[in-house]
């Protein structure tokens, strides 16, 4: 490589902003207390910036720099735009309560771009390197993120689970890394691609190292039986941070499986598929069923995420375009769902209270009827009831699933409509838990008349984020072909 | 067997046995000093694996700078190891059971024929004179480059996270503001209480009037 070769311009948001975060960082510096709103503008404003140079480098196939590390395809450009979009809700949603609980200083912001930029790196990685850096640049924003109040014993114990099984999950990546380097001999994804169907690569190990692959990626996700960090992460953590730990990192946490898994790993598929079926189906048993028994709501919601990230895998483990495309559109409609779900909760949120049980949502009909409807369409929205986004991102993923051919992995022979009656009747069992809160917010009395304070931004972007649900679900075709034609695009250049 | 393989064996026992001291030694200096011990070895496996940049490296900053930093923090908190190692000993036979099995099935697989771990026939030796500090500067400052620079960003971010954690406003804190002080109002120093008087009984009454009688 010489350096006329190194063509920047793919990679022109990252580095756009890394060098706003470190901008921020020294700025952050001299702005006294009492205007750190200079500080969160400044945020924000990077974040559009970036989708706005994501947007205009946008090119409809698979570009690669940096020798073959930073690949910038069009699904990688869909996430990465979700992603700042996440991020942009995530940091206006979450203003007015880290204001009131003493976390509104520069640092919070700089992490939540240094888990942005890790995300992206994630996303546009197509080498186990620069994929592994760019998850630990995650993982490390978040970790300092979850523990930020410092004065919270919650927090910080919700920190260090996450940090040490964190610590364990990657050892696992790597070690998966380290075989299949040793298979193939390379850490280039799509040498290991092409080296897969070589005669003389060894199966055997490549097949030793998937299992580990597989178990840092299912902890990643918080996939059954890698799930007991979700729970407590997601009530112990500050709200702010658990929305975001709930929405932009599923992205990149999908976009991450399906670089390792599809296209790295693709000639694999018969044997992942295996490990996933049975990944899929344990996570939307115990999720959907641990749920039911939670009465705080950020638990119930945690448990609901662990099945959610069941039938998105449910998507991937079709193994075809189909396949990943509609575990993309689900992917996407969940992140929207799980940011307005956290929205509401922190709009009810003030200084001194957390809206963190499923009772604090009593009568919220009587104190606000445009929040529980919100709230209404979220729930329906997870549950998976037409005419919302959710029913038809559980509808495509359940079609790709049941085009399949027939199934056999010796745990498991039979036709895939078994898996696909399974996840809905599991799904079934998910709609007692969304719509006791709607039943709690529309027939219950309410506890308190505090009044609900939000900031006219927060209430606009909440409306537009919710309604959004409804939008997607009446009209999904846009987004679904965009989907597909992504996941063809990135998918043909290997 | 040759030399190399014998060296292998001896490093590979110290190694295994300090990392199980590591976790199992009761005082955290000496836990620490394990772990020295097993850097230092680790060193040495890659010595024979010609990495000899990397294996100097590795003893210079792990061995030099980064335990001998852990064992002061160690030395200077006062650990107090019985109440962190509570319910140690009642986890490790279950947890040693799920370890040696796991360790069992991986050996099982690892060491099968079908795996043909005999075909990774160990790499040539390099020339003596093949430099190892070149190669890596050529490999990590071109091919590697993006890597690289991730690499910065993530100990720029670990500096940050550390920072936010721990540098706060702390209320033991001894900074005072000049402001505060100039604005300080009297009343703000003393607080006047107003309660009603109270006389205490004397004890001795008798001997006091004895006194005055005579």
């Amino acid at each position: 490589m010489n350096w006329a070769d190194l063509n920047l311009m793919p990679a022109l948001p990252e580095l756009f902003l890394l060098g706003a975060l470190s901008f921020i960082l020294v700025f952050d510096l001299f702005v006294p207390d009492e205007k750190r709103g200079v500080t969160y503008v400044l945020s924000l404003l990077t974040v559009a910036l970036c989708a706005v140079l994501q947007v205009a480098t946008f090119e409809p196939f698979a570009v690669t720099t940096f020798s073959g590390m930073f690949v910038d395809d069009p699904v990688a450009d869909i996430i990465k735009v979700a992603m700042y979009g996440a991020t942009a809700a995530t940091l206006v949603y979450s203003r007015q309560y880290v204001a009131d609980n003493g976390m509104f200083r520069g640092e919070y912001f700089t992490l939540s771009l240094f888990a942005l930029l890790g995300m992206n790196v994630m996303v546009s990685s197509a080498n186990f390197v620069t994929l592994y850096i760019g998850l630990e640049l995650l993982s490390l924003a978040l970790y300092a993120l979850i523990a930020l109040k410092r004065d919270s014993a919650a927090g910080t114990e919700a920190a260090m689970k996450y940090f040490v099984l964190g610590a364990l999950a990657s050892g696992m990546l790597l070690y998966g890394m380290s075989m299949v380097y040793g298979a193939t001999g390379s850490l280039d994804i799509h040498v290991i691609a092409t080296g897969i169907s070589r005669p003389e690569t060894n199966i055997v190990l490549l097949v030793f190292g998937l299992v580990f692959l597989v178990a840092g990626l299912a902890f990643k996700l918080g996939a059954v039986p890698f799930h007991m960090w979700v729970p407590d992460v997601y009530q112990g953590a500050p709200l702010a941070v658990t929305l975001m730990l709930g929405a932009a990192p599923k992205l990149a946490a999908f976009v991450f499986v399906i670089r390792i898994l599809a296209q790295g790993l693709g000639e694999l598929a018969a044997q992942w598929q295996g490990m996933l079926v049975l990944i899929a189906a344990l996570s939307m048993l115990i999720g959907n069923l641990a749920a039911v028994a939670q009465t705080n709501i950020r638990r119930m919601l945690a448990y609901s995420t662990i099945s959610h990230m069941g039938f998105l895998l449910l998507g991937v483990l079709a193994g075809n375009e189909q396949g990943y495309a509609s575990a993309m559109f689900y992917a996407l409609t969940y992140v929207l769902m799980s940011l307005a779900a956290f929205g509401v909760l922190l709009a009810l949120s003030r200084a001194g209270f957390e809206c963190d049980k499923v009772d604090d949502l009593k009568g919220l009909n009587a104190r606000s009827s445009w929040y529980a409807f919100l709230m209404l369409l979220v729930m329906f929205s997870m549950a998976g009831i037409p005419p919302l986004a959710g029913f038809y991102a559980k509808f495509a993923v359940l079609r790709a699933v049941v085009d399949l051919p027939v199934l056999d992995f010796g745990f498991f022979a039979g036709s895939p409509v078994y898996l696909a009656v399974f996840a809905v009747l599991m799904s079934l069992v998910g709609a007692f838990y969304y719509l006791r809160v709607v039943k709690v917010m529309y027939f219950d009395g309410s506890q308190t008349d505090a009044p609900i304070v939000v900031r006219g931004d927060m209430k606009l972007l909440l409306s537009v984020n919710a309604l959004a649900l409804l939008v997607i679900g009446l009209l999904p075709e846009r987004l679904v072909e965009l989907c597909i034609d992504a996941m063809r695009q990135s998918l043909a250049s290997f | 067997m040759s030399f190399t393989m014998i060296v292998f064996y001896v490093l590979s026992a110290i190694l295994l046995f300090s990392a199980f001291r590591v976790i199992t030694a009761k005082n955290p200096v000496h836990a620490a000093l394990w772990l020295v011990l097993a850097f230092f070895t680790s060193a040495g496996h890659w010595l024979l694996l010609e990495a000899e940049f990397l294996a100097i490296s590795l003893v210079l900053v792990y061995v030099g700078a980064v335990m001998v930093l852990f064992l002061f923090v160690v030395m200077m908190l006062d650990i107090n190891v019985e109440q962190l190692r509570e319910g140690f000993w009642r986890h490790f036979p279950l947890a040693a059971t799920v370890g040696l099995i796991m360790a069992a099935e991986m050996a099982l697989i690892l060491a099968a024929p079908e795996t043909r771990l005999a075909d990774y026939a160990p790499a040539a030796p390099l020339a003596a004179d093949a430099s190892n500090v070149k190669q890596l500067g050529l490999e990590i400052y071109t091919t590697y480059l993006m890597p690289f620079e991730l690499a910065a960003v993530l100990l720029l971010l670990a500096i940050v996270a550390a920072i936010a954690l721990t540098q706060r406003e702390r209320k033991d804190g001894k900074y005072v503001d000049p402001a505060r002080q100039v604005e300080v109002k009297a009343a703000d120093r003393v607080r006047v209480v107003k309660m009603d008087a109270v006389r205490e009984e004397a004890p001795q009454t008798e001997a006091a009037d004895a006194a005055q009688s005579q």
